[in-house]
């Protein structure tokens, strides 16, 4: 069998297309990418759990049945990542790997952990181990931040040359945990990956555990024939996985990824890959791993049962400071049209930081609150959330923002403006302003004069001044009001999210 | 060109740009050009030369992050080019107490202050349009001047920004600054009395008529080929049309003032025209430069004293050396070759403004006057496409977008405009600066709704 190198070069060729893939749909600023990449979040497992997408979690289950873990080496942007680091280690300490027991028990505890996270109000669980929301972290918030330096750089080139091809994207700071958690993220699972190769997906990955017991069942697998064997570790000192057990010409199918590297490295050629039905009896004919019926159900019911879930003369030139806006204290913070519901997002929502990175006027942020640590939320201090903008409904792969149109999106009340009186510029300053009433997308404010309205005689400087009054039922709750409302740090118009999404 | 060919390439090309510019920019001892800068006689007989620097564009360090409410002037370039404006026979420096947020008349006395004070001429201004318009103020604005230059004299003091009768009155008549200027004049503290002027004609004329009484020196106005005819065409607030160039020169011609010649270049934007225009002036003389026409125009009338260039730029200078050093003025035909270009410019949707941030800062942030370059420099580069049906709508579209958000962040756009009003008070050129961001913000938005994934 020809299959020394070309199974390792399919698998990298593969690796390679959909990490860089999913890291351009998670870095690229310029608005266009994601429309012919965001099918690549889709394929990720937890995430088409989460949204019930039997036609992605079905399938590839069944691959998985068929050719063991490939997901872990091909489509999970985490693995791909450890097997880059560790591919680097290697150069320095090649051969560094060596047979280690199953740690059942840890897998099923952080399968469990996952599973209570899926189900119970603590989401933040299953967000801190899904290995795509932790790579979707650690792109936007470390590598994007680069990311926008690099932006900036190359369009200021660009300006010299009246070129105009590059965004200069802003760098800010979306959430300090989030870049906190990323860090030590990208720190922890790197070093794991340095020392002790696919250690996380092995012992802590909730994604790895599932597809690992799946796979102990698949038609092709990896299998070493004794009589070829020479013993010489080969294969079983470069298995990151470590799960090659060369004294007893065994492989742990649970935890082997399909890297396929000990088929390359093997100078004999012992190990191929074939369907079982080719493998020869095995000199020790062990303890067959029986299925574990009670676990099967478990994971069965994984995979279908979720749809639960001045000086003193002015002078000349300069530019006023401007304070920071700050984020008015909400009682309902807004999630995007097409969440349907706070709920709903609370529940679906991976923490991948898609939708963030991708909302081209910078209003989706990570939440900062406990219960919904990192989930994706609202702000609109670097702009408002168009009605004619549905990019996050397009990209999010979990079903937490569902794919609307802009047609729809403009009868979708997300939340509805509340005014406050008392920092209002005709009330605070007696200066005529009406920048919200200027900007709502669908009319629902109305600029009207003081002395007209019930505030008559209520302590206003300059009764001709006009006040904005809001149409709660037209609102939908976009942002644009207290986006360009001019009171800094906070905005005198601001929005209360709905628990419920409303739609006429 | 894929991204890496393309960011390759621009990195290379960047580079040999820094270099060549290195190696133009090395300054050349002006000997040469010395003994041929085209000098005029003041109404005292003194020796002025026909380029004035403007000291209202000084370079300025970038201000970090939080800052950005002052700019810190860059004394060392600051002196670097006034030692070589000296050298090349440069006399006049015109600065204000108002200028670059007040910092302009101790950076350009620093300046000076390195060499013979009978080596420059001083000209600088009471500008109390602003704050208190009392005697002792403005009285203290004068004193200060004369101890920022170390002086005993100011050899041309100007009345400020007059508009019409009404500020005059208010600023200078009523609490007897006037009076107390002129008696300066005798004294010898201030060698030439004169005002500088925006506005309408009336107003201008009232002014005017205070000759007899005051005895003007020199008046300075705004002049270059497109207000000869033309002044303020692209609409004012109020209604009031400033007046044209030939009328502001005719009139003080007739009377035989001395006249100081502001915005030669409209703030820079008659150095950077759109293609068509640049194209038929750079036709007509291959080795010219375009605002080198400009400086031209107002240089060939014979009342003209000198012409404030306000060069922020070594380029700038050195170019304009080499305009008034070999000056030639314009023949008949090349002033209604230039009458002809300004029609055609004017076909273009300018916007007035001259970058002299007499409206700045806003109280509400946004950066007025870089608004209005984005604007201009989309129009002269065709970037503002009409609708998405519009001949390469995409690019222009995006072209447009991204210089507005390179050159103005988003909290200091147009669309933050409170429509207060408050920087009407202050532009000299009358443009309705409200109505202005309200047409820029409609626009852009416009842009932004029509593909919004992509802004």
């Amino acid at each position: 069998m020809k299959q020394k190198g070309t199974l390792r070069l399919i698998r990298i060729f593969f690796a390679g297309f959909f990490f860089i893939g999913i890291t351009l749909l998670l870095l690229d600023t310029s608005g266009v990418l994601y429309r012919y990449l965001s099918w690549i979040a889709k394929l990720q497992f937890l995430p088409a759990v989460l949204a019930v997408n039997l036609s992605i979690v079905l399938p590839l289950l069944a691959l998985t049945l068929l050719f063991g873990r490939f997901y872990c080496s091909t489509l999970c942007p985490l693995g791909v990542w450890q097997d880059v680091v560790s591919h680097c280690a290697d150069k320095q300490t090649p051969h560094r790997f060596r047979y280690s027991h199953n740690k059942k028990w840890l897998r099923l505890f952080f399968l469990c952990v996952a599973l209570v996270g899926i189900f119970s109000s603590l989401n933040i669980l299953l967000s801190l181990l899904a290995p795509y929301s932790i790579w979707g972290r650690i792109v936007t918030h470390v590598f994007q931040p680069l990311w926008g330096y690099l932006t900036q750089i190359i369009s200021h080139i660009e300006q010299h040359f009246e070129l105009y091809y590059t965004f200069p994207r802003e760098v800010y700071l979306k959430s300090l945990v989030g870049l906190i958690s990323s860090l030590f993220f990208l720190l922890i699972i790197s070093l794991l990956a340095w020392k002790k190769g696919r250690v996380w997906c092995n012992e802590v990955c909730p994604v790895g555990t599932v597809l690992g017991y799946t796979a102990k069942f698949a038609l092709f697998k990896p299998s070493i024939d004794y009589k070829k064997c020479i013993g010489c570790k080969k294969c079983e000192r470069n298995c990151k996985a470590s799960c090659i057990n060369i004294k007893a010409h065994k492989v742990d199918y649970s935890r082997c990824v399909d890297c396929f590297n000990c088929i390359s490295q093997c100078p004999v050629g012992a190990i191929s890959y074939a369907s079982t039905w080719k493998i020869k009896p095995q000199k020790q004919s062990d303890t067959a791993s029986k299925p574990d019926m009670k676990r099967r159900a478990l994971l069965t019911s994984l995979a279908v049962a979720l749809p639960a879930q001045a000086l003193a003369q002015k002078v000349d030139g300069g530019l006023t400071l401007l304070e920071k806006k700050k984020t008015p204290e909400r009682k309902v913070v807004p999630v995007p049209a097409g969440s349907v519901s706070i709920d709903n997002m609370e529940k679906r929502c991976t923490a991948c930081g898609l939708c963030v990175s991708k909302c081209p006027a910078q209003v989706l942020k990570p939440s900062t609150e406990l219960h919904n640590l990192m989930q994706t939320t609202m702000t609109f201090d670097k702009g408002y959330c168009r009605p004619e903008c549905t990019v996050c409904s397009q990209v999010c792969p979990t079903g937490a923002i569902l794919k609307i149109t802009p047609e729809e999106k403009s009868a979708i009340h997300i939340g509805h403006a509340v005014w406050i009186k008392e920092s209002c510029l005709p009330f605070a300053e007696g200066e005529s302003c009406g920048n919200c009433a200027r900007h709502c997308p669908v009319g629902a404010i109305r600029m009207v004069k003081i002395s007209d309205s019930g505030l008559s005689g209520k302590g206003a400087p300059d009764e001709n001044l006009r006040i904005p009054l809001v149409n709660e039922s037209r609102c939908i709750g976009c942002g644009a009001c207290e986006h360009y409302c001019p009171t800094r740090p906070l905005s005198s118009i601001y929005v209360e999210g709905h628990l419920q999404h409303r739609i006429d | 060109m894929n991204r890496r060919e393309f960011i390759k390439t621009s990195l290379l090309a960047s580079s040999a740009l820094a270099l060549s510019s290195c190696i133009r920019g090395g300054f050349k001892t002006g000997s040469d050009t010395q003994k041929a800068m085209e000098m005029r006689t003041d109404s005292h007989g003194t020796a002025v030369s026909l380029l004035g620097y403007g000291c209202m564009r000084w370079p300025t360090i970038p201000p970090q992050k939080g800052q950005e409410d002052k700019r810190e002037i860059d004394q060392e370039m600051v002196n670097r080019l006034v030692d070589y404006a000296l050298e090349n026979g440069v006399n006049y420096f015109d600065t204000a107490p108002v200028y670059c947020q007040g910092q302009s008349e101790k950076a350009t006395a620093t300046a000076l202050l390195r060499h013979p004070r009978n080596s420059y001429l001083i000209a600088t201004k009471l500008s109390n349009q602003n704050g208190d318009k009392t005697l002792s103020e403005g009285q203290k604005m004068f004193e200060n001047s004369l101890s920022i230059f170390q002086t005993d004299h100011i050899d041309y003091l100007l009345l400020h920004n007059l508009g019409g009768e009404e500020a005059f009155k208010e600023r200078f008549l009523d609490n007897g600054l006037l009076d107390w200027l002129m008696e300066q004049r005798k004294k010898g503290r201030i060698r030439n009395l004169g005002f500088s002027f925006h506005g309408a004609p009336a107003g201008f004329d009232a002014i005017l008529n205070w000759h007899e009484k005051v005895h003007w020196d020199f008046v300075q106005i705004q002049m270059n080929y497109i207000d000869w005819k033309h002044a303020g065409q692209s609409g004012s607030w109020q209604g009031k049309r400033a007046a044209n160039a030939e009328y502001l020169y005719g009139k003080l011609a007739e009377k035989d003032i001395p006249v100081v010649i502001m915005e030669p270049l409209l703030g820079g934007r008659l150095a950077n025209l759109p293609e068509g225009p640049t194209q038929r002036l750079k036709k007509r003389e291959p080795e010219l430069s375009v605002a080198s026409w400009a400086f031209r125009f107002s240089g060939s009338f014979p009342k003209v004293l000198t012409i404030l260039s306000g060069m922020t730029y070594m380029e700038h200078l050195q170019d304009n050396i080499e305009t008034f050093s070999h000056f030639r003025p314009l023949s008949e035909e090349d002033k209604s070759f230039l009458e002809e270009t300004a029609r055609m410019i004017l076909n273009f949707p300018l916007i007035d403004c001259t970058d002299c941030q007499y409206c700045m800062p806003c109280p509400y942030g946004i950066n007025i006057p870089r608004i209005f370059a984005h604007y201009n420099h989309c129009v002269n580069e065709d970037y503002i496409p009409q609708d998405s049906t519009s001949k390469d709508y995409r690019e222009k579209r995006r072209a447009y977008l991204i210089h507005y958000d390179r050159i103005v962040p988003r909290e200091r756009q147009a669309g933050h405009c409170i429509q207060c009003g408050e920087c009407l008070k202050h532009c000299p050129q009358q443009i309705d600066i409200p109505k202005m961001m309200q047409k820029i913000d409609r626009y852009t938005e416009k842009l932004r709704r029509e593909n919004p994934a992509e802004i």
